[in-house]
């Protein structure tokens, strides 16, 4: 019993138990699936469906805060992809050169980040900040490389890897299930991950150990980056147009809060990616469960709000020692 | 007038701490210690590292409580119970770092938090005349409207004080208040902190300099491992009688011991020739043999740190040379000299050494996992058998591998931090403290090793603060003073009393 309360795991899935129970009661359809045309569909499919782009993302945030970093311009990296592909599918170019090139442009993001934090030493959150504020501007000019007048596309492609099914399963899980798996040997597999938390955990004593502390921090904005982009591809097919004002706003702050939700401290030194997805599912199951219950829609972000924190409550000692005392008093 | 009365009762005690006790989990910092300043007095409090100084001084403005003890100022016994109340009863300190804010103006840091109001608007015109004001009490003349951040370090160290007296300040605590002046800057301080004592202040002066303590201090008390091991007036000692004070008796009986002295024909591991770092160490040559301990001794500040910081790489030198088995080294990256076979254990384990979220095992293979590679993991049943032969032979005591080595004791750190640099089978090792704030058992088994080690052929490099220990398992010793090497003791040679006449040098 006591193994399973200390295990960190448990205050998140706890939390999202908690939301399903109530979503039951509310409307005992909610996991429902029915089979339509060869699909699944149902809520539990859709959350998700939903919660990939956010996921893939918060893997690479993981990784990012794990250095001790913090990556904002994951939304913006997403908008410049989606810039890209649009442009390149105007110019022509084969559909698989396209996604590579998507990819690449998010690693090129990563490059530049890490250029800021790890070289330059500047503050990872100012040096992100600065392409998350000029990014949505890039991707707007990069529309007007084709006239910008009609960035919507049609890829069977990359339409496919967003929305399309491999049997009953979409495409996107999939994805979200190779990248998550190519991270994790990434980061377990080689000492990679380990070298990651050393650096995160005390850069000083890193450099004392050997470990390029430089060359890890640079590694981390490059995953980043790559996460970002590949989010940006499922994203952009979905709504297959290229629109770099408003595609992904605010992901990097649901990123950022999945992997806390999944027990990342801020402050680095450890990098938990199945707990990361988790938090985001936690995420999404609340918004899904928010949107379905009939709740006028105005209430959304602060319901929202109130459990995260409630759910950062339960996992902070401090505070759940706090509320144990007083429990424990109002017992006597 | 006060000031004249005073001058007259110079030997009143201002403040006066007796029987001060103060224990942390596992550490007993202060036992017992009895301090003594007079008001016109300048008390020197002295000490290496962990001694007690800072606790004290703690304790006298009330940042911590004592367990038990009593504090009297002029006399009558009272309770401190935070800096507040501290300066509300005029013992006020200033900080080795001066805790004021460089980007705000002289004026708003000399009231800063007690702005002269006027319709609760701040009155600058009444914070410039009260800034001027403080500042004419230390004879300090500055457009107090420039930012402080502008000025030297020595006079923002002046407003720190300024800005520490207030009328009724009867006790002035000054820690390492001269580490960051040159010679002119802290002949100024100086001057001043006469003409305060002569107001009738008490002032108490933390430092590591004792050349300064001999011009300035009027008494001098020393603490050693908690307790205050002799107060003396300056007039009646010398440096030899501070530093014996300072390092404290032998262990008792000096075993008779074997020394691994070398004939010239051996050749060193490790050659470093004119070796050094402008305003961190003068250029020195130093040459390591195989199986034999080289101690670094020196009081605190001497450079023992930095030369074994320099040797390693850690600290990148700006003139000399570094040869390992006969070959060029550039001695400026941890990775390279890693590489190589030399491994470091610094001396600050929390700041250099540990990572506290991970866990003993990774703690331990992560310094020959990075000579490996990040692509060449060793295997999950690797890790852990070295983790788990570590473990025992250095007999860490941790419930299993993986727990968190931020968890466990100083002392069972250090040994993981040894453990780290033993798993890859270093052929030179430099190890800064190595003892440092450990419990004894410990202390006794990480003695014990070093002597084995060099037994089984290592080079070791070992700087310490403290002397038993070096005359315990140094087959040479290399004293510095002042941030050079001033004197190498030999073999039989090594005793306390002849690291100490070399450290007083010819004082």
């Amino acid at each position: 019993m006591r193994a399973i309360f200390s295990h960190r795991a448990i205050w998140p899935v706890l939390a999202l138990a908690l939301i399903l129970i109530v979503d039951g009661i509310i409307a005992p359809s909610f996991f429902a699936i029915r089979i339509v045309e060869g699909r699944a569909f149902g809520n539990l499919i859709d959350i998700l469906y939903r919660a990939v782009p956010t996921g893939i993302v918060a893997l690479g945030m993981a990784v990012v805060i794990g250095t001790k970093g913090i990556d904002l311009s994951v939304g913006a990296i997403i908008s410049i992809c989606g810039a890209v592909i649009a442009w390149r599918i105007h110019a022509g170019d084969p559909h698989v050169v396209i996604l590579l090139l998507a990819l690449a442009t998010g690693l090129l993001c990563g490059l530049w980040n890490g250029f800021l934090v790890a070289i330059l030493d500047i503050q990872p959150i100012i040096a992100t900040l600065i392409l998350m504020v000029s990014g949505r501007g890039i991707g707007l000019m990069i529309n007007l490389l084709y006239g910008g007048t009609d960035p919507s596309f049609e890829s069977a492609l990359l339409q496919g890897l967003s929305v399309g099914h491999i049997w009953l399963v979409p495409t996107r899980l999939v994805l979200a299930a190779g990248i998550f798996l190519g991270l994790w040997l990434l980061m377990r597999k080689t000492a990679l991950g380990m070298f990651t938390e050393a650096v995160g955990g005390n850069a000083a004593a890193a450099d004392l150990a050997g470990i390029n502390s430089r060359l890890i921090k640079y590694s981390a904005y490059l995953i980043s980056g790559f996460c970002a982009a590949a989010a940006g591809v499922i994203l952009t097919a979905d709504t297959h147009t290229s629109d770099p004002v408003s595609v992904g706003m605010y992901i990097e702050l649901d990123a950022i809060l999945a992997v806390v939700i999944g027990g990342g401290s801020l402050s680095g030194g450890r990098i938990y990616l199945g707990m990361t997805l988790l938090g985001t599912l936690v995420i999404q199951t609340l918004t899904t469960s928010i949107l379905t219950s009939g709740l006028p829609p105005e209430y959304n972000l602060v319901v929202k709000a109130f459990v995260v924190l409630v759910v950062l409550l339960l996992q902070s000692n401090n505070a759940r020692g706090l509320l144990f005392a007083v429990v424990g008093e109002r017992k006597k | 007038m006060w000031a004249a009365v005073l001058r007259g009762l110079t030997l009143v005690s201002r403040i006066q701490l007796k029987a001060i006790s103060k224990s942390f989990p596992g550490v007993r910092a202060l036992d017992e210690v009895d301090f003594d300043a007079a008001a016109g007095e300048i008390h020197a409090l002295l000490g290496e590292n962990g001694a007690g100084k800072s606790t004290l001084i703690k304790i006298m403005t009330g940042a911590l409580q004592s367990n038990s003890g009593e504090i009297y100022l002029d006399g009558k016994p009272v309770t401190i119970t935070s800096p507040a109340d501290a300066r509300r009863q005029g013992v006020n300190a200033v900080y080795q770092e001066v805790n004021l804010v460089p980007t705000m103006s002289v004026v708003a840091n000399l009231t800063l938090g007690k702005q002269p109001r006027r319709f609760g608007f701040v009155d600058w015109s009444a914070a410039k005349e009260f800034a001027r004001n403080r500042l004419k009490r230390l004879s300090l003349d500055i457009n107090v409207d420039r930012m402080l951040g502008s000025y030297p370090i020595a006079i923002q160290q002046l407003v720190a004080i300024a800005r520490a007296l207030d009328d009724d300040t009867r006790v002035l605590v000054l820690d390492e208040p001269t580490a960051s002046l040159d010679t002119a800057e802290t002949k100024m301080l100086f001057s001043i902190l006469r003409e305060l004592k002569a107001q009738g202040l008490a002032i108490i002066f933390i430092t590591h300099f004792l050349d300064q303590v001999f011009e300035i201090s009027d008494c001098i008390t020393v603490l050693r491992n908690g307790k205050a091991v002799g107060t003396v007036r300056t007039s009646k000692t010398d440096l030899h009688g501070v530093i014996t004070l300072m390092i404290g008796r032998d262990l008792g009986q000096t075993k008779k011991r074997k020394y691994n002295t070398h004939s010239n024909k051996d050749v060193p591991m490790l050659i470093a020739k004119g070796l050094g770092r402008r305003r961190t160490i003068a250029p020195f040559d130093l040459e390591l043999r195989k199986a034999e301990v080289l101690g670094l001794s020196g009081l605190l500040g001497s450079g023992r740190t930095e030369t074994a910081k320099l040797v390693f790489g850690a600290i990148k030198h700006d003139s000399g040379t570094l040869m390992y088995n006969g070959q060029q080294m550039s001695g400026n990256s941890p990775r390279q000299s890693l590489r190589l076979g030399i491994a470091f254990c610094p001396e600050e384990r929390k700041a250099e050494g540990i990572f506290a979220e991970l866990s003993v095992r990774e703690n331990i293979i992560i310094g020959l996992q990075m000579k490996r590679g990040w692509l060449n993991l060793l295997s999950q049943s690797e890790q852990e058998r070295l983790s788990n032969e570590m473990v025992k032979a250095l007999s860490i005591a941790t419930p299993d591998i993986e727990k968190p080595i931020g968890q466990l004791s100083g002392g069972n750190q250090q040994k993981v931090v040894l453990a780290r640099s033993l798993v890859s089978k270093p052929s030179v090792m430099i190890l800064d403290e190595p003892t440092r704030g450990i419990d004894v058992g410990a202390h006794a088994e990480i003695i014990n090793l070093i002597r084995k080690l060099c037994e089984d052929g290592m080079a070791l490099l070992v700087a310490s603060s403290e002397i038993p220990e070096l005359v315990e398992f140094s087959d040479r010793v290399m004293v510095l003073r002042d941030r050079k090497i001033v004197g190498e003791l030999v073999g039989s040679q090594i005793t306390r009393e002849k690291i100490v006449q070399t450290i007083a040098g010819g004082n």
